[in-house]
């Protein structure tokens, strides 16, 4: 009797700490037709980390390996100048971003892992450039998370500018969720918030926190690697990485505890739970989560008028699914998830173009151009 | 019933190996003992750096992620596979039959860790494959 009371109780907890609490309320479909070709711009990158459009039409294009290439009229040039890039695990050379004036002052921003400062490992690092020819110049350190650490996952790294002319930058919790995310005085799990100079903004919310690092907007944060600005409400989206489910898409709240890990959606990749909690009083909710995770990375709004059946609506990578997610999403709710180029390989980056066209950066393929058939 | 069975086995399995290790350690070889420690730090290496992709058990994701466990390559290609650890792996291989074209990028794991990682895959899983990886045979294998 004992003994079955026992098997009782630990099969109640088996069952409970194997099963995903929740499942994505929609699921991604397969789509009817397929009304667009695709066609590879940049062939032949390894892991096109980010890239970005110059105004005369090039592409810049980061390699996490460590390289900044260069694409004009199919020649590709290797841009000399980095710092040095700490290679460790999911870390290397990341995002790229151009400042929103970029045509008059020419600056460049780049995040990438260094293992400078304290300790033995790396952190995320933020600096900006000015390239000149095939090299950058004026390169200038703006930010250098603390506690170097050797663990190889979740440095963050997306980049993105507001309509104020603010910069936004991730950083993931470095491996160490138990300690970096809710710490406000830690670096990692965390968006930041800058001047574009690297100074920091006077209206910052946790300027008066004792000991705060001030450049941090929001916390709480598991390992963002898409960001965007909402093209209609200005407000700055994430999605981030979760465990094993629990992917999110959060919009930043200044001040804002987005609750990792004391709120999620997933369990351990092991399949124990670490949380019974999903939502916590004074802790923000995602707009949407993934159960299962798609390994979100990069972010797009479609805002142009090349593919009318997908305005306004947004593109997300997923590395582990190999597609571009579209979500439609009415009233702050996705209301559909269909997958487009499904197959071509782990999806590291999308965005539109400036002549409106959707771009993405595929691994081992190179940036790849979606063209619909009614413009062909 | 069978989670019953399921958890009498893990038991067994634990037993086992408990006495095994307690059995083995006092006649240990200097040699079994140096691996049997690199083997626990390649655990870790291997939990930070390739769990993602080629799953807790070795078993990978079938034509995208090979397996490491019972795997054909991992047992005839000791070099390559240091040298993938060290430089990367690019191309296609064939691993138990089937075809992987997948570009493994280079971790930036040190020659120890590499040996340690090394030894973990090679001796976790059912695998027995080879003699111990040393930081030597790391440090010579060159592009």
């Amino acid at each position: 009797m004992k003994n079955s009371k026992l098997l009782f109780i630990i099969s109640i907890i088996s069952i409970v700490a194997c099963a995903q609490k929740h499942k994505s309320i929609v699921i991604a479909e397969d789509p009817t037709t397929i009304d667009y070709t695709t066609e590879v711009v940049v062939p032949k990158l390894d892991i096109p980390w980010g890239f970005v459009f110059l105004p005369d039409g090039a592409l810049l294009i980061t390699e996490k390996a460590g390289e900044l290439i260069h694409f004009k009229d199919g020649v590709k040039t290797n841009i000399d100048g980095l710092p040095e890039v700490y290679l460790r695990g999911q870390g290397g050379l990341m995002d790229i971003e151009l400042h929103p004036n970029y045509i008059e002052n020419g600056w460049l921003y780049l995040t990438h892992s260094s293992a400078d400062g304290e300790g033995e490992g790396g952190n995320t690092a933020l600096i900006r450039a000015q390239l000149s020819g095939s090299k950058l110049t004026s390169v200038e350190r703006l930010y250098k998370a603390e506690q170097n650490t050797k663990r190889g996952q979740h440095f963050g790294s997306r980049i993105e500018f507001d309509a104020d002319g603010y910069l936004y930058f991730s950083i993931g919790d470095r491996g160490n969720r138990d300690v970096n995310p809710q710490n406000l005085t830690r670096d990692c799990g965390k968006i930041y918030r800058i001047n574009a100079d690297g100074s920091i903004p006077n209206d910052n919310p946790f300027l008066e926190f004792p000991d705060a690092k001030t450049a941090i907007y929001s916390y709480g944060h598991r390992n963002p690697q898409g960001m965007v600005r909402h093209p209609d409400t200005g407000q700055i989206w994430v999605h981030e990485h979760g465990p094993r489910g629990g992917d999110e898409i959060n919009r930043i709240k200044k001040g804002g505890n987005f609750g990792w890990p004391l709120i999620s959606y997933g369990i351990n990749y092991s399949g124990t739970s670490f949380t019974k909690d999903t939502n916590l009083p004074g802790m923000e909710q995602p707009l949407f989560y993934w159960v299962p995770s798609i390994a979100p990375s990069g972010m797009a709004f479609i805002t142009s008028d090349m593919y009318p059946d997908w305005k306004n609506n947004l593109l997300v990578g997923s590395l582990k699914f190999e597609y571009i997610e579209r979500l439609v999403i009415k009233n702050n709710t996705v209301i559909k998830r269909e997958k487009l180029l499904e197959g071509m390989g782990r999806v590291r980056n999308v965005r539109q173009g400036p002549d409106g066209y959707i771009y993405t950066a595929i691994e081992s393929v190179g940036i790849v151009k979606i063209i619909p058939n009614n413009n062909k | 019933m069978k989670l019953f069975s399921f958890i009498i086995l893990l038991i067994a399995i634990n037993l086992t190996l408990i006495c095994n290790y307690s059995n083995n350690s006092s006649y240990e070889t200097t040699q079994n003992k140096v691996l049997k420690e690199s083997i626990k730090r390649g655990n870790a290496v291997y939990s930070d750096f390739c769990i993602n992709c080629h799953l807790p058990n070795g078993e990978g994701v079938q034509n995208i992620y090979p397996p490491l466990a019972n795997s054909d390559y991992l047992r005839a290609n000791r070099r390559k596979s240091i040298k993938g650890l060290k430089y990367g792996l690019k191309g296609e291989i064939t691993v138990n039959g089937l075809q992987y074209n997948k570009y493994m990028p280079p971790m930036g794991l040190s020659a120890n860790e590499i040996s340690d990682v090394m030894n973990y895959t090679n001796h976790s899983w059912g695998n027995k494959y080879g003699k111990i990886v040393t930081t030597e045979e790391v440090t010579k294998i060159t592009r």
